[in-house]
């Protein structure tokens, strides 16, 4: 691991953002889990449990898939990172499954957590039925009725689904609900399912991910010889599967690092989750960030097609490599993720989350060399969008 | 000198303090409501800036701050109404609120503009001690404009010491761990935790849980006074303001 020049300081700065912008209240909880989480992380026993459960329960490490027809359609090499193939679907569990472990060690008995479309509720869900603890998922009232497939899968593994009635009911809300949660309850373990909110959250979230970016270098060697790709592009909300496939590539320059942003129904439309093209500096959820406010500070409501991507901040490591230059922000619209999801679908056999679809749908905004390597990190599979989906195939 | 060392100067104890957001229940009541607590003897009013995500509050406060920014209140509008307010309001004012909405409105003109409507000190609920030190302090300080800082029962000793250090006019004792609204915890522990805050050099109010005039009395016996929000919030709704601070004593 050589990540210096990206890496987080001691205080959770990365460059200027991060850090811990929590009420007084919090301030216990948070200094209790900064004391511990590296300490846990890089520890024996730590390493040799969540390694275990990766490979034999998450179904790591996931296969590293070099598709042949989208290859030759963008005149290029490119590979997919199938996180879509672990189980429950999706990248998050790599997190749920590291935080759940830490709790644990932590004495931790009670777990709190946030969900917007339902996918981190789920995966939190399982983890704490996987090791017989409470699990209280806050999700956004309008959220509940929008994702009733993945409530009904927090129910039946156990957890408690209560909804957030503040604000505008969404994931804002639910998060908002959850800190309130633990700021009642300090023994309680609040499991975030990005990297966002205060220090040390986005460090260990990225330290959880970073799972991605380490198996992509030995699947590339094995591959082509040379662990670099020359482009990892990925979907960013909060940004936590875009951490984990840029970690281990942050001090190695050549390699190009592409975030993908939902325009929703496009940057100036209104209706739009791309926060780093269109926010400024602001505070959200205990984090210096990138975000989408308006002229007195108050927070805007975001909107894309896809649930996992409409967060109206960001993780501060990535306003980090914007504003550094590092990596290159796109932002892709409703429509242009629906349609490389259908290319991807009937070219290649693998239906994509409508987020991952997003990072596909850059692929049409850039221009590769012959030789170049592409990764395009499949962050989940597209099982839960197909009402979403087929909706528009009918359309 | 700053009202706020002024009040604590002249009385000791059993100072009342209320918390109500700008621009409720209706737009334009922030400076009657001042007008109406200065008449009844209220010591200081902590007016509260709206915040679409208001973490540190309960539902009460969010709903309040939430139905006066559907109203148009914004900090902007909060200074015009407070413009003259030193013609008539003599009590110690203190603007409450989250950090974002600070930080938009530019730290220099919201100093600024505390120090021209004769704003005495600000909480500013998501601040962290360590980052108001290094880049703010100097500034709120040629403003002459007091932050406040909270402690808690899980603050640590050597936390507090540091806080009671860098804290200005009082400390604001937070009754117990929940977001405001909550019941008041009266506990052999809790009451350690008042004595230990109440011991320090600096004079202190108890926030958080205070609801009536029992409780009131209770926090009042352990500081200089106390806050109450979310109870005369509730109180303003139900158009019984007067009532409600009259009830207190």
């Amino acid at each position: 691991m050589s990540n210096n020049k990206y890496a987080v300081n001691e205080r959770g700065y990365y460059g200027q953002f991060g850090g811990a912008y929590i009420p007084e209240l919090l301030r216990a909880n948070i200094d209790e889990l900064r004391g511990n989480y590296l300490k846990i992380i890089n520890s024996e026993k730590f390493q040799k449990d969540y390694k275990r459960l990766l490979d034999n329960y998450v179904g790591r490490p996931t296969p590293l898939t070099k598709v042949a027809n989208l290859s030759k359609r963008y005149g290029t090499n490119i590979y997919l990172k199938r996180e879509d193939l672990t189980h429950t679907g999706a990248h998050k569990i790599n997190n749920t499954i590291g935080q759940i472990l830490i709790a644990k060690y932590m004495g931790k008995t009670r777990i709190i957590a946030e969900t917007g479309a339902g996918q981190h509720g789920v995966a939190t869900a399982t983890v704490c039925a996987l090791f017989g603890l409470e699990c209280i998922v806050y999700m956004g009232a309008l959220d509940i009725e929008r994702q009733a497939p993945n409530v009904a899968r927090m129910k039946m593994l156990g957890a408690k689904v209560v909804p957030a009635i503040s604000g505008n009911q969404t994931l804002k809300d639910a998060t908002n609900e959850a800190i309130r949660d633990w700021i009642a309850n300090p023994n309680s373990f609040y499991l975030i399912g990005s990297v966002v909110g205060p220090h040390p959250y986005p460090d260990m979230v990225t330290r959880l991910q970073s799972i991605i970016s380490e198996e992509i270098r030995g699947q590339l060697t094995k591959e082509t010889g040379n662990p670099n790709p020359d482009y990892v592009i990925a979907c960013v909300g909060g940004g936590s599967n875009a951490a984990g496939a840029f970690y281990h590539y942050l001090d190695e320059e050549d390699v190009k690092l592409v975030a993908v942003e939902a325009s929703g129904l496009g940057v100036n439309s209104g209706e739009t989750a791309a926060t780093i093209t269109i926010g400024d500096v602001g505070f959200i959820h205990g984090s210096k960030t990138m975000l989408m406010h308006d002229e007195d500070g108050q927070i805007t409501e975001p909107y894309s097609i896809s649930a996992g991507l409409d967060y109206p901040g960001v993780g501060p490591l990535h306003a980090h490599l914007a504003e550094t230059g590092r990596a290159q922000f796109l932002s892709v619209t409703d429509q242009e993720a629906l349609d490389a999801a259908m290319v991807l679908a009937q070219s290649e056999g693998i239906i994509p989350a409508l987020e991952s679809a997003h990072a596909l749908a850059a692929l049409e905004q850039m221009t590769f060399d012959k030789d170049d390597v592409v990764v395009v990190n499949l962050s989940g599979r597209g099982d839960k969008d197909m009402e979403t989906y087929m909706k528009a195939i009918n359309n | 000198m700053n009202r706020i060392d002024q009040l604590f100067q002249n009385k000791g104890k059993d100072i009342l303090s209320i918390y109500f957001p700008a621009g409720y229940p209706n737009l334009n009541d922030t400076v009657p409501n001042l007008q109406l607590l200065q008449d009844k003897g209220v010591d200081l009013v902590e007016i509260g800036i709206p915040f679409s995500d208001p973490l540190a509050d309960g539902p009460v406060i969010q709903i309040a701050a939430k139905q006066s920014l559907d109203q148009g209140m914004s900090l902007k509008l909060l200074f015009e109404q407070l413009k003259d307010v030193r013609s008539t309001i003599t009590m110690p004012l203190i603007l409450m609120g989250y950090w974002n909405v600070v930080y938009k409105y530019g730290v220099d003109a919201f100093l600024v503009d505390c120090q021209s409507c004769g704003i005495d000190g600000v909480i500013l609920a998501d601040l962290p001690l360590e980052e108001y030190e290094e880049e703010f302090k100097v500034k709120f300080e040629a403003h002459g404009v007091y932050n406040i800082l909270l402690v808690t029962p899980q603050t640590t000793d050597q936390r507090m010491a540091k806080i009671e250090k860098a804290t200005k006019g009082f400390l604001y004792m937070v009754s117990s761990s929940a977001t405001t609204g909550g019941a008041l915890e009266q506990s052999k522990e809790r009451e350690e935790y008042f004595k230990k805050v109440a011991n320090l050099d600096i004079p202190s109010l108890i926030g958080f849980g205070i609801h009536d005039k029992a409780s009131f009395q209770h926090a009042s016996g352990f500081s200089n006074g106390a806050i109450i929000g979310t109870a005369f919030i509730k109180a303003l709704e139900q158009g019984s303001a007067a009532d409600f601070i009259d009830s207190l004593s």
